[in-house]
């Protein structure tokens, strides 16, 4: 499909998994790394309450500012990065194509 | 001496679905003690989400999360029910008559005619910072990841880790109950809740407490207790100060625990049972809630409670195998009271 974008998941430095994702269903970045195969617990659900679903962009397009809800819940992680976000709250688009994370450890 | 309890069904975990087994347990003359690794009931309710409206409790077009937790209580009262909150069940071991005996964190032993697990996604667990030698100082050596019990700070010198409302929180109060309390959080502002944020910086300007912000605690020192942290700027200044408890606040998230070591058939962290009583496969266990799993298994509340009421009737049965029971609708003589 022409909507859909290409998201890559660093697996260890150097090493990176390309993920061909659907734009037109309007996944999150959680939901994409979970029917992928990665060990996120998500527990909340997506509403940025539980911070399982932290991961560190890298590299690719700028993305929107994290909400407030998602900067209150990154506040209270023992350690973030400069690139920390809650990927729930990431909206896959088109414009998000290319986009390079990192999954925090599982419990950081 | 450790703490010895004595009852029918021990249940673990005191999330919505642990709560209701007592109701339904009491309706059959069973006693119940409820264990949590969380210093208050609720479960992920408490801990994840008080203040969001669930809609799909039956009879309830909307409820807090929190009121649903406080109305399950207050539900289960005419029941009597004992809690043991803030220890973990570690082990237990099944008697040669047929009965438990289950052992928590701190010691506390309850020993049951059955048990019930109710624990959800796992005990929840505090996240740690990343601080090389923070377990050398855990269990009572100065290190603290919850603050179950305020007084045991009395007249100490602590250091709080965190930016979240907890940190917030503790701050503001134990200001009042510790010698000397220092806040440490890694970032320049607090997003938490505006007045204990704002309370915390009355605090600190009126040399209350001492508030250390861009810094980390980055070591610890100590001889078997501990005895100082170092905090790091962002800028790489160091100190190294003096205290008796570092107190670090940065939320919670559920781990499976011990529960997986416990020989039961599990499939992807959950416990296999059997829809018709919710039994594992151990014969006197059973388990209930997000905890289990079975074909076309939902982790909704709703569910739990369904499975609470058919849990209690096979518990009922193990207990008292040659007791026959017949179904009373509480309609008919009201709630039994244990
Ligand atoms: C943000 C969010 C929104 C949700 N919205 C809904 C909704 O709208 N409707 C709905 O039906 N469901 C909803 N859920 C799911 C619902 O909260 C769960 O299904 C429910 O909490 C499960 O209840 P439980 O009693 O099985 O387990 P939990 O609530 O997880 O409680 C389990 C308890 O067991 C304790 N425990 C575990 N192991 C041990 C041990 N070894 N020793 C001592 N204690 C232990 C834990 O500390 C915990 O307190 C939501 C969940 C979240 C996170
Ligand atoms: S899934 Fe809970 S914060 Fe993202």
């Amino acid at each position: 499909m022409e909507e859909d974008i290409r998201i890559y998941v660093e697996e260890a430095p150097g090493q990176r998994r390309e993920i061909i994702a659907p734009t037109d269903m309007g996944l999150s970045l959680m939901e994409v790394l979970k029917a992928s195969g990665y060990d996120i617990m998500a527990t909340c659900g997506g509403m940025a309450l539980c911070a399982t679903c932290h991961v560190e962009v890298l590299a690719g397009p700028a993305l929107f500012e994290p909400n407030d809800d998602e900067l209150d819940m990154l506040e209270t992680l023992p350690v973030i990065h400069p690139g920390s976000r809650l990927s729930c709250q990431i909206r896959l688009t088109p414009q998000t194509d290319g986009l390079v994370v990192r999954l925090a450890p599982t419990g950081a | 001496m450790p703490n010895v309890i004595s009852t029918d069904i021990c249940i673990v975990g005191a999330g919505p679905v642990g709560l209701f087994a007592v109701f339904e347990a009491g309706l059959l003359k069973l006693r119940c003690h409820v264990v949590d690794a969380l210093p208050q009931p609720g479960g992920q309710l408490s801990e994840i989400y008080p203040k969001k409206p669930i809609y799909d409790i039956p009879g309830f077009p909307e409820i807090l999360a929190g009121d649903l937790v406080t109305n399950l209580i207050k539900q289960i009262e005419p029941f009597h029910p004992t809690f043991t909150l803030g220890e973990r069940v570690e082990r237990f071991a099944k008697l040669d008559d047929g009965s438990f005996q289950l052992y928590t964190t701190d010691g506390t032993e309850i020993q049951c005619k059955a048990v019930a697990i109710a624990g959800g996604l796992g005990s929840f667990e505090p996240r740690k910072p990343a601080v090389e030698n923070l377990e050398q100082f855990e269990g009572g050596k100065g290190v603290h990841y919850m603050v179950r019990d305020p007084e045991h700070f009395r007249d100490q010198k602590i250091v709080i880790a965190g930016g979240g409302d907890s940190a917030l929180d503790w701050t503001n109060f134990l200001a009042n109950v510790a010698a000397d309390v220092t806040l440490v959080h890694r970032g320049t502002t607090f997003r938490g809740a505006a007045d204990s944020a704002e309370k915390v910086k009355t605090l600190a300007e009126a040399g209350k407490i001492k508030l250390v912000l861009s810094s980390n605690v980055t070591h610890l020192h100590g001889n078997g207790k501990l005895a100082q942290v170092t905090i790091t700027g962002n800028d790489g200044t160091a100190e190294t100060v003096p205290l008796d408890h570092f107190i670090p606040l940065f939320g919670l998230t559920p781990k499976l625990g011990p529960i997986g070591e416990w020989g039961l058939e599990l499939t992807d962290d959950a416990i296999v049972v059997d829809t018709l009583d919710y039994s594992t496969s151990l014969p006197g266990v059973f388990a209930i809630g997000d905890i289990n799993t079975y074909p076309g298994k939902l982790k909704l509340i709703l569910c739990g409670f369904h499975e609470a009421a058919l849990m209690c009737q096979g518990a009922f049965k193990y207990i008292y195998p040659d007791k026959k029971y017949t179904l009373k609708y509480t309609t008919v003589n009201g709630v039994p009271t244990l």
